[in-house]
């Protein structure tokens, strides 16, 4: 038998998606009358939404697309470690080893600092422009260079929060059982700050995985830039549209996967 | 020669004395158990004596050695001192067992199955052989107590010291925590507790202290002080608690 709050409930979350259900319909309709009944509609749908085209067209922009997750993925590993390296850097407290110290907070705030497409610019013309021999002038390397300095940045400054956030008494009790700092933060401090903010990083990884696009500036034909090929070449462009949608596949499922990450723990932390 | 002393012990937290002259002697066997408000610098003191907060002033000396002295390394004297805090403090990204074998691993650098059989009769003795593999969220607070004992136990200390390690816990789990205290008094181990369990400082306690605002009011056998407090303060404190 169901109490009464249980029928009262019921009856009210029916009343809810009912609606929303209607809001939400209501809504769609106007856009699907109201946008084709808009004066510029033939000639937007013509040059964004061509179905030829974008048949035509989808295959290369997924195959320029594997050199973006090709960039992302020997980048994100490089950021990783430079991250970590990074944070532990800028807390380092030996007098020793104030210049290390001062060059980590440094470099943080002068990649944080700045646009990522200025780095780009500035790395990834500049330092071919030396006149380096092969592969050394190579937008690749540079242009994925760019990406790891900006990227580290974030990052470390992500997991120096995670280590910050580490309750002070896990540190004492890890000292008190004679453990060094070093290996306090090696096997108490870090294993469980890391795990704290994978959500935050997966978002910064998520950005960069769009940020890949940004390269085509100074060279890499990937989808962007391909996509741009495309446009040109038949004066439309719905290829555009089809490189957004081949973002958007690979972005939403890992930003919901991110948010649940972030909320299983926000949960588990209660 | 005793086998840990405190002569002055001078403690202040920005400008407030938190410990403010501390003198008090812990023969070897011997359980000193900590009585006092909250407030009065129980968990101070104890963070003090195996140097987790540095000593503003004043001495303690261990073996007849000082070790509050500022230059000291005070890791060798962590390892003869162990301490158990009342939150338990187990690393949550390691099981038990792990929890236990970090620091005879790291710090004296023996070889995980060498310390092993030694690691897993101490969990026998504490009846948490079977809780070895589990992660602390997956103990009760009974449980994550005795683990966080047996973490310290595994560095062989000289003298333990509990800050209320029962008071986070639910009454029907505290007494399995205190039998873990009665064998190891039984063993002779030297102990110093911070204790709200005034039943069990006079059960088992040779001596109590009252400690109020960083003062060591009054030391007695917990006979004396519980049935004739000298001290007024003593007094109201125990007219309160008991
Ligand atoms: N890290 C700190 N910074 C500033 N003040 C502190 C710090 N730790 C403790 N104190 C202060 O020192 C005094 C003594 O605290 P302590 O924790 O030693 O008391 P206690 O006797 O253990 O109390 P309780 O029974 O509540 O555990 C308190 O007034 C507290 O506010
Ligand atoms: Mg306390």
């Amino acid at each position: 038998m169901p109490t009464r709050r249980e029928i009262f409930e019921r009856r009210q979350r029916r009343r809810a998606n009912l609606i929303a259900a209607l809001s939400t319909g209501a809504v769609l309709l106007a856009v699907c009358v109201l946008v084709p009944l808009s004066p510029g509609w033939e000639s937007v749908q013509r040059a964004f939404f061509n179905g030829a085209i974008f048949a035509r067209t989808f295959p290369g922009l997924l195959e320029a697309f594997l050199l973006d997750v090709a960039i992302f993925a020997w980048c994100a590993p490089l950021i990783a470690i430079l991250a970590l390296a990074l944070a532990i850097a800028r807390d380092l407290r030996a007098p020793a080893l104030t210049p290390v110290r001062l060059a980590a907070t440094a470099f943080i705030d002068i990649f944080r600092g700045l646009p990522v497409i200025l780095v780009i610019y500035l790395v990834g013309f500049g330092i071919p422009g030396l006149g380096l021999p092969r592969p050394w002038n190579s937008p690749y390397l540079w242009g994925s260079l760019s990406l790891i300095l900006v990227y580290a940045a974030y990052t470390a400054e992500v997991i120096r929060s995670g280590i910050s956030s580490i309750h002070d008494s896990q540190r004492a009790a890890a000292l008190s059982l004679g453990l060094t700092e070093t290996d306090t933060m090696r096997y108490v401090v870090l294993p469980q700050a890391i795990r704290r903010v994978i959500p935050a990083n997966m978002n910064l990884f998520i950005a960069l995985q769009k940020d890949v696009a940004l390269l085509s500036f100074i060279g890499p034909v990937e989808i962007f830039r391909q996509a741009g090929v495309y446009k040109s070449l038949l004066a439309n462009f719905t290829p555009y549209v089809g490189a957004a949608l081949i973002f958007l596949a690979v972005t939403i499922p890992a930003t919901r996967y991110a948010d649940h990450l972030m909320n299983k723990q926000r949960r588990q932390q209660q | 020669m005793s086998l840990l002393e405190t002569r002055g012990l001078v403690k202040s937290y920005g400008g407030t004395r938190v410990l403010d002259g501390i003198d008090l002697t812990i023969q070897a066997g011997e359980m000193v158990c900590l009585i006092g408000a909250s407030g009065s610098g129980k968990s101070t003191f104890l963070k003090c004596l195996n140097l987790l907060e540095p000593v503003d002033d004043g001495q303690i000396l261990l073996d007849g050695v000082d070790i509050a002295e500022p230059d000291l390394d005070p890791r060798p004297v962590r390892q003869r001192i162990g301490i158990v805090f009342q939150s338990f403090n187990l690393f949550p990204h390691m099981t038990a067992l792990e929890n236990v074998l970090l620091a005879p691993c790291r710090v004296h650098g023996r070889r995980r199955q060498d310390v092993s059989p030694e690691v897993e009769r101490l969990f026998t003795r504490f009846g948490l052989e079977d809780r070895m593999g589990h992660y602390p969220d997956q103990l009760s607070g009974g449980q994550q107590q005795r683990v966080a004992i047996v973490r310290a136990l595994a560095m062989k200390p000289d003298v333990m010291l509990f800050d209320e390690i029962t008071s986070a816990l639910d009454p029907e789990l505290v007494g399995d925590v205190l039998d873990v205290l009665r064998t190891l008094r039984a063993e002779g181990m030297t102990m110093v507790l911070a204790t709200h369990e005034m039943g069990f400082a006079r059960e088992l306690a040779d001596t109590v202290c009252f400690l109020d605002n960083g003062r060591m009011l009054e030391t007695a056998p917990p006979a004396e002080i519980f049935t004739n407090p000298q001290n007024d303060r003593t007094r109201a404190f125990l007219a309160r608690v008991l």
